[in-house]
């Protein structure tokens, strides 16, 4: 098509970038292609690394799959450290496992002890019943890794009347809504369940014609098709950094069924809110 | 890989027609599919689980009132209607990159294995790519599979229907060779082609489009396909297409194009 200048440009397609040359590449391809693509998907292979006390394999999938009741995941940052505070400050959870990917925005890094701007993915258990497993995700995992991630997890548990939650933050520009986004008071939740799942949930259910994406989405299908319960809250909000105001949105999410008993002492929690945010801010100040 | 959803028996889908879209531009395949589950009312019976398509989840993009609003839906799933033997794979999201090939060896395999009679793939195509011939008359086509040929052959000469045009493979330089060229069309041509080889009966319908207001490309492909499978009776007589009020716009198809906007910018 040609511009208003004269130019001639490939028209962008709303239905997916170059799939006419891709689809040409893919029918075109010479052994040196092949190795290139096999190496970069090797490169792009992701590895859950769990601890010895649980099962020494950097496989894929053990032999020891170990039995889990509850898992709750934590993606993006301001998730990530609602977990942290509220959840995982009562000393009660054992660091188990960490996964292992890299593609072109982040490298996880292997320790336990992480900055919340570091890239992370790492698996609790808590001491008392470790058939309860949280994932604090903290890093971007590509289109092409989200369903490696999701078999690997989930091919690692064996599931005992499983219930899942997940917890998840996106743009508010991301919301669609008759008014202007620019009017919604902004920070808020919106939920999202499988069928199977049947307790109550914390906030109003997220309303056609919204979508979710990512990784959130990848574990949500994976758990609507093999009939698991399981309930995403997901976080619209206009702050992209990590921000108090939309970690302290999803405190209704406590009063779920899931997170209710894991909830030991609240008092600590804006402390250590309040010092996880300013690390991350004096990390993040160029001028000191 | 196709999963049931419920406990009921699995649905069998032999001697059905399989109606599946191309993501291709202007998503006019997606959208006539749409048109087509929601027009029917037809039930979801399982899910396509595969790791070809970028993931993503929503509440039902089909509710009609408050209680079937909670189901969700993910990116491609499959509907049935027994009355009609059609069944219907809705795709809802673009491809994982290089995972073209794998997804047509998956469709072909479960086309095969669940015995459908025949495969009908709405696509479209690039209207700026169009040559001066193309540029006039009809912006539709069809493409039939040899193996269908023989039944639907005949059909496609008494509906008058115009065959995808094919082009010199090098324009200018060799024009002897001909083939398939569909821009824009996704998966359709890799498809087709493939369907070509494994003698699956397959039919294409695609129409010439560019990206925008994709919903009058939808209704027209929508009553190309109801041509030739005749889903919804036409008001006036059998001849004349449907008219698009007759086929039902989903409710997810609100705010295509964004949210409101903020008064303040006016």
């Amino acid at each position: 098509m040609a511009t208003f200048f004269g130019e001639v440009v490939a028209a962008p397609s709303r239905a997916g970038g170059d799939d006419d040359e891709e689809a040409a590449a893919e029918r075109e391809e010479t052994p040196e292609d092949r190795e290139i693509r096999r190496e970069l998907e090797e490169k792009r292979e992701v590895h859950i690394l769990w601890s010895s006390k649980l099962s020494a394999s950097t496989g894929s999938f053990t032999d020891e799959q170990f039995p889990c009741s509850k898992f709750i995941l934590a993606i993006g940052h301001n998730a990530v450290a609602f977990l942290s505070s509220f959840v995982l400050n009562s000393g009660c959870w054992e660091a188990i496992g960490s996964v292992k990917l890299w593609n072109e925005w982040c490298r996880t890094s292997n320790t336990t002890s992480v900055l919340p701007t570091d890239a992370f993915c790492l698996f609790y258990k808590l001491i008392s019943d470790p058939t309860v497993l949280l994932c604090q995700c903290n890093c971007y995992v590509a289109e092409d890794q989200q369903f490696q991630w999701l078999e690997k997890v989930f091919g690692c548990m064996r599931e005992e009347d499983l219930q899942v939650t997940i917890l998840s933050t996106c743009p508010v520009t991301d919301y669609k809504t008759p008014e202007s986004t620019l009017t919604l008071p902004s920070p808020f939740l919106k939920a999202l369940k499988t069928k199977e799942f049947k307790e109550s949930i914390c906030c109003p259910l997220l309303e056609q014609p919204n979508i979710v994406q990512g990784l959130p989405a990848a574990v949500m299908s994976y758990c609507q098709v093999w009939q698991i319960p399981a309930v995403l809250y997901q976080c619209y909000t206009d702050v992209i950094k990590l921000d108090t105001v939309t970690i302290e949105a999803f405190k209704p999410v406590l009063s779920s069924k899931n997170l209710k008993s894991l909830v030991k002492d609240m008092s600590k929690s804006t402390e250590i809110l309040k010092k996880l945010v300013t690390t991350n801010e004096i990390h993040n100040n160029i001028y000191t | 890989m196709f999963v049931p959803c419920g406990s009921s028996a699995p649905p069998v889908f032999e001697g059905f027609t399989l109606l599946l879209p191309a993501v291709s531009v202007g998503n006019v395949g997606q959208l006539a599919v749409d048109l087509v589950i929601f027009t029917l009312d037809m039930p979801k019976v399982g899910y396509f689980y595969t790791d070809c398509l970028v993931p993503m989840v929503g509440n039902n993009p089909y509710a009609t009132a408050e209680e079937n609003s909670t189901e969700l839906s993910i990116n491609a799933e499959v509907y049935s209607l027994p009355s009609k033997k059609l069944v219907v794979l809705q795709i809802r999201s673009p491809f994982v990159k290089n995972k073209y090939r794998s997804f047509c060896q998956t469709v072909l395999s479960w086309v095969k294995s669940s015995r459908c009679a025949k495969v009908i793939l709405l696509s479209s195509s690039h209207a700026y790519q169009r040559d001066d011939q193309q540029l006039h008359g009809t912006p539709l086509r069809y493409l039939l599979s040899p193996a269908i040929q023989k039944t639907a052959g005949d059909l496609m000469q008494r509906l008058n229907w115009k065959e995808m045009e094919k082009v010199a493979a090098y324009p200018g330089v060799n024009d002897a060779e001909m083939v398939l060229h569909i821009p824009g069309g996704g998966i359709t041509t890799l498809l087709f082609s493939e369907s070509c080889s494994n003698e699956i009966q397959m039919a294409v319908l695609l129409k010439f489009c560019s990206e925008g207001d994709n919903i009058p490309d939808a209704l027209a492909l929508v009553n190309y396909l109801n041509e030739w499978l005749q889903l919804i009776k036409s008001e006036q007589n059998s001849d004349a297409p449907a008219t698009p009020s007759q086929w039902k716009i989903p409710h997810s198809w609100r705010l295509l194009f964004g949210s409101g906007l903020p008064a303040a910018l006016f």
